[in-house]
């Protein structure tokens, strides 16, 4: 392949990419594939991932995940689930009261009982990772500078907020040592309050100050919007999302009238579309040097959105592909097997990272 | 261009106005540099202008702000942003972003500027104040004058037509001082830009002011030609003080001025004698002293001895490693290798322990530790947290197991007259300093580090710590204060330690070392020659020659 110039990928298509790969997990309880997902999202993660400090945050997403399928194997040994089968360890029951009915404490440890625990957790764990790669691999704050202009306020907001978490870190850290140099009361109550008094103190000089700061600098200057205006918007961003609210839940809960599911979704949609075409008109703000859209950004988005077709098509034409069941062997089809190779494409496909030059 | 007409600004009804009935006008390329006590009402000014008083702070504001004869009264902030910028004292504090470029573009993104002009001026700007370099970096990695000019950067991109600056130069090295006021005249010289900042380091600014703005307390403003104005002022940087000593009329405001007419007054004068090194008991001895800091030493190697009865002046510029060598010296901070011994446990006032014993800090815990070293850190404030001055300093007695009312009664020795009931947030710098200077003096220790005290503290509050720290050599106690203000240093301090990138590179006797360095040199040794440091040795000197009988019989 020819030497690219190495640039940051546009953050949108590494999210892209990877709701896809959340998508494609979501729709399977096969281990292997769900293994396979993970394991792409790490290649991918340790190929292009910058050397920014955002990075370093997957390895928490990996420890999670461990943590998620830990928890529901052992959920499963206390609570029990699925009844019969074949019997591993035999604990005895814990008798529980008559109003917990329902509930069983221990008892027989089945290996199906197991198995279903551990493949649920591990579908969980797959989405949970698979969004953490993401995090890993676009910066946060492009991500949020990448928003529609009509909600620029929400994301300023965001972006100070995620700001905001070092310096909180360092004024801890500062204070601590400080309370340190002197004597005091050593009471529970004494030690929080010294510690609390000054760090609160800060962050809220330091909010005023950035606040100073920002409008000197021309943040929020009024964008000729009149009071009407803004209330129309804000009806439309707000009637939108309670449509999208009311559309997802029709279309997940069958037994739903028909009316509420897909129309009541599209209808929601393009009132908050409105709302934010509304909002975006009123801002006279520009954006200095835009993440770009290009050809690796378009395969990258194909990646995933292809990767989470083959998990659809999956559970339409090979259910026990995509769920096993606990009573046989998981294994892979060649269908399957394609939809992780296109999954680990962007590895190669998306520029190699600009590091931050130190 | 902008002209203040009859502003009066008052916090409260009742009580008197910061500003009373205030004129001033600001001519197009002039750098107008505003002085005055901290808390007379210099940044109250300098918001006025912005718009950030009374939005942000509250008060009353009557008058007129007028831009070219229009009133901008009633514009918010915002709304003045593409005509007058605003960088403040702390450029960390003020950022929005978290890249160099980013930072410069975001004043432009809010104008709604177009796409090729933002690029336009973004990389003209890198270019001015020498930034390029550093586009890509992340803001919190940067040298505190990198930042600085990065934050005056980030308004210049907006085109405005007056900058103005709160005490931009407060907690810069004198070496980043000196960028940050050099990129400043550029702009006034080059581009005609209109600079209004308030400084009260005058000794540095002086040289490229046009006019001088000072406020004298009770709301009143005198503004003039630097000279006329520091006639009558009563707080004066030494440059000025010098030229009053001497006689010289008008007062020189630069050293090359100063320096021309000083061979006269040399000729007649018997230099000071060589200032010695305090020559009592080693309190706190420091063998090769390593600090890391994620891989990178921040301090390397450094040997050092406080006495009892000496003042150490610590200095180097920023990020050379005198936090992390006070912290260590403490004990609190981390140390990566070396050792501190601290001598004379006895003396320390602690019982139980054995007489004479060398004692590394790091060994004990924090309640052992203070008792033998004080620390006074950057931010002093970060040791408060009661609602009055009364019950902070019961607490400190309580702390360190004094019996009540010791640390109010240091307080009232080192700053007399401080209301008990007063909140610590508003008590001035000086006082505040004061007040966690006490509490840190409660626990008895014989060694006092101080971290940068001097900043935001104004000429009689830093004269009036370099007399407590004065009383407390005298105590034999053995000081160490860290400092940038060179005429700080070499006010209170006998002998100098200078780091750079964590090492020792001169250690001796204050008029020494601050002779030899072209960076730390005091004004008077600038003017005068090696040998001299402060102006009360050239009074002497004077005195001395008009009376040599007199300095006989003495």
């Amino acid at each position: 392949m020819r030497h690219r110039p190495a640039r940051d990928l546009h953050p949108v298509a590494w999210w892209a990419w990877a709701i896809g790969l959340a998508a494609a997990a979501s729709f399977t309880t096969n281990p292997l594939i769900l293994i396979g997902l993970v394991g792409v999202a790490s290649i991918v993660v340790a190929m292009r991932a910058s050397a920014q400090p955002w990075a370093a945050s997957f390895r928490l997403y990996l420890a999670l995940g461990a943590l998620i399928v830990v928890t529901r194997v052992v959920f499963r040994i206390l609570f029990g689930g699925v009844e019969g089968g074949q019997v591993l360890l035999d604990l005895p029951e814990i008798p529980l009261p008559e109003w917990v009915a329902g509930v069983r404490l221990l008892g027989p440890v089945t290996s199906e009982s197991l198995l279903a625990g551990l493949y649920d957790g591990m579908r969980l764990a797959a989405i949970v990772i698979c969004v953490g790669a993401a995090n890993a691999l676009a910066n946060p704050k492009r991500l949020l500078a990448a928003v529609p202009s009509g909600l620029y306020e929400i994301g300023t907001a965001l972006v100070v907020a995620v700001t905001i978490f070092p310096q909180l870190a360092d004024s801890a850290r500062r204070v601590r040592a400080a309370q340190a140099l002197r004597g005091g009361p050593t009471g529970r109550g004494g030690r929080v309050r010294r510690f609390l008094v000054p760090v609160l103190e800060d962050a809220l000089e330091r909010s005023i100050n950035l606040a100073a700061a920002m409008d000197t600098r021309g943040y929020g200057r009024a964008g000729g919007a009149g009071m009407g205006q803004r209330w129309a918007t804000g009806a439309l961003v707000l009637g939108g999302l309670l449509g999208v609210c009311v559309g997802t839940y029709a279309v997940l809960d069958t037994t739903a009238p028909r009316v509420l599911a897909l129309p009541m979704l599209a209808l929601g949609v393009l009132a908050a579309l409105a709302g934010l075409v509304s909002a975006g008109r009123r801002v006279t703000r520009t954006r200095y040097r835009p993440d770009r859209w290009l050809l690796a950004e378009m395969l990258v988005l194909a990646c995933g959105l292809a990767c989470g077709y083959v998990g659809w098509l999956l559970v339409r034409e090979q259910l026990t592909v995509a769920h096993p069941g606990v009573s046989m062997v998981p294994y892979l089809s060649p269908l399957a097997l394609a939809g992780l190779v296109v999954a680990a494409l962007p590895a190669v496909l998306a520029p190699e990272p600009r590091v931050a030059r130190r | 261009m902008i002209e203040l007409r009859q502003v009066t600004l008052a916090f409260e009804e009742s009580a008197a106005p910061i500003l009373d009935r205030v004129d001033l006008r600001l001519e197009e390329g002039e750098l107008v540099v505003v002085s005055g006590r901290t808390g007379v009402g210099k940044s109250t000014l300098l918001g006025v202008l912005t718009g950030l008083v009374p939005g942000f702070t509250g008060g009353r504001l009557s008058g007129e702000v007028l831009l070219d004869s229009e009133s901008i009264l009633h514009l918010p902030p915002r709304e003045r942003a593409h005509f007058i910028g605003y960088v403040g004292q702390d450029p960390l504090a003020g950022f929005v972003t978290d890249t160099v470029e980013e930072e410069l573009a975001y004043g432009m993104e809010q104008l709604g500027l177009p796409p090729g002009t933002m690029r336009r001026r973004v990389e003209e700007t890198l270019d001015l104040l020498g930034l390029a370099e550093l586009r890509d970096r992340e803001l919190r990695t940067l040298s505190g004058g990198e930042q600085q000019r990065v934050a005056i950067g980030s308004v210049l991109t907006m085109h405005p037509r007056l900058l103005v600056l709160d005490e931009p130069t407060s907690s810069l090295d004198p070496t980043a001082a000196e960028e940050v006021l050099a990129t400043l005249t550029r702009l006034v010289h080059d581009l005609g830009m209109t600079v209004l900042m308030a400084e009260h380091r005058l000794e540095r600014v002086l040289p490229f002011a046009d006019r001088l703005v000072l406020l004298p307390g009770a709301g009143r403003l005198v503004q003039g030609t630097p000279a006329e104005v520091l006639r009558h002022s009563p707080v004066v940087p030494p440059i000025v003080e010098l030229g009053r000593v001497a006689g010289w009329e008008p007062a020189p405001l630069t050293v090359r001025d100063a320096r021309r007419r000083a061979r006269e007054l040399v000729r007649g004068l018997v230099a000071p004698a060589p200032v010695e090194a305090a020559s009592g008991r080693v309190l706190l001895r420091a063998d090769r002293v390593a600090v890391t800091h994620s891989r990178t030493p921040a301090v390397n190697g450094v040997d050092l001895s406080l006495h009892a009865g000496g003042v150490t002046a610590l200095m180097g510029r920023n990020g050379s490693g005198k936090s992390s060598l006070i912290w260590a010296l403490q004990g609190s901070g981390r140390r990566s290798g070396g050792r501190v011994a601290v001598l004379d446990r006895a003396e320390a006032g602690a019982a139980g322990l054995p007489a004479a014993a060398d004692l590394d800090p790091a060994d004990l815990d924090a309640a052992s530790r203070r008792e033998l070293v004080g620390l006074v850190p950057q931010t002093a404030a970060d040791l408060l947290y009661l609602e009055t001055v009364a019950r902070e300093c019961a607490a400190a007695d309580e702390g360190a197991g004094a019996e009540p009312g010791a640390c109010a009664a240091l307080l009232e020795r080192l700053v007399p007259g401080i209301e008990h009931h007063t909140h610590p947030r508003d008590l001035s710098e000086g006082q505040r300093l004061a007040l966690v200077l006490a509490i840190v003096l409660t626990a008895r220790p014989k060694v006092l580090l101080l971290d940068e005290p001097t900043r935001g503290l104004d000429y009689p509050a830093k004269e009036e710590l370099a007399r407590v720290l004065d009383d407390l050599a005298d105590a034999e106690h053995a000081v160490l204060v860290a400092t940038h203000d060179v005429e700080f240093a070499a006010r209170v301090a006998d002998e100098v330690v200078v780091l750079a990138e964590g090492e020792v590179v001169s250690d001796g006797p204050v008029d020494q070392v601050l002779g030899e360095s072209p960076a730390f040199a005091p004004q008077v040794t600038k003017i005068l020659g090696p040998g001299w440091l402060r102006v009360d040795q050239v009074t002497a000197a004077l005195a001395e020659q008009r009376s040599p009988a007199g300095v006989l019989d003495g």
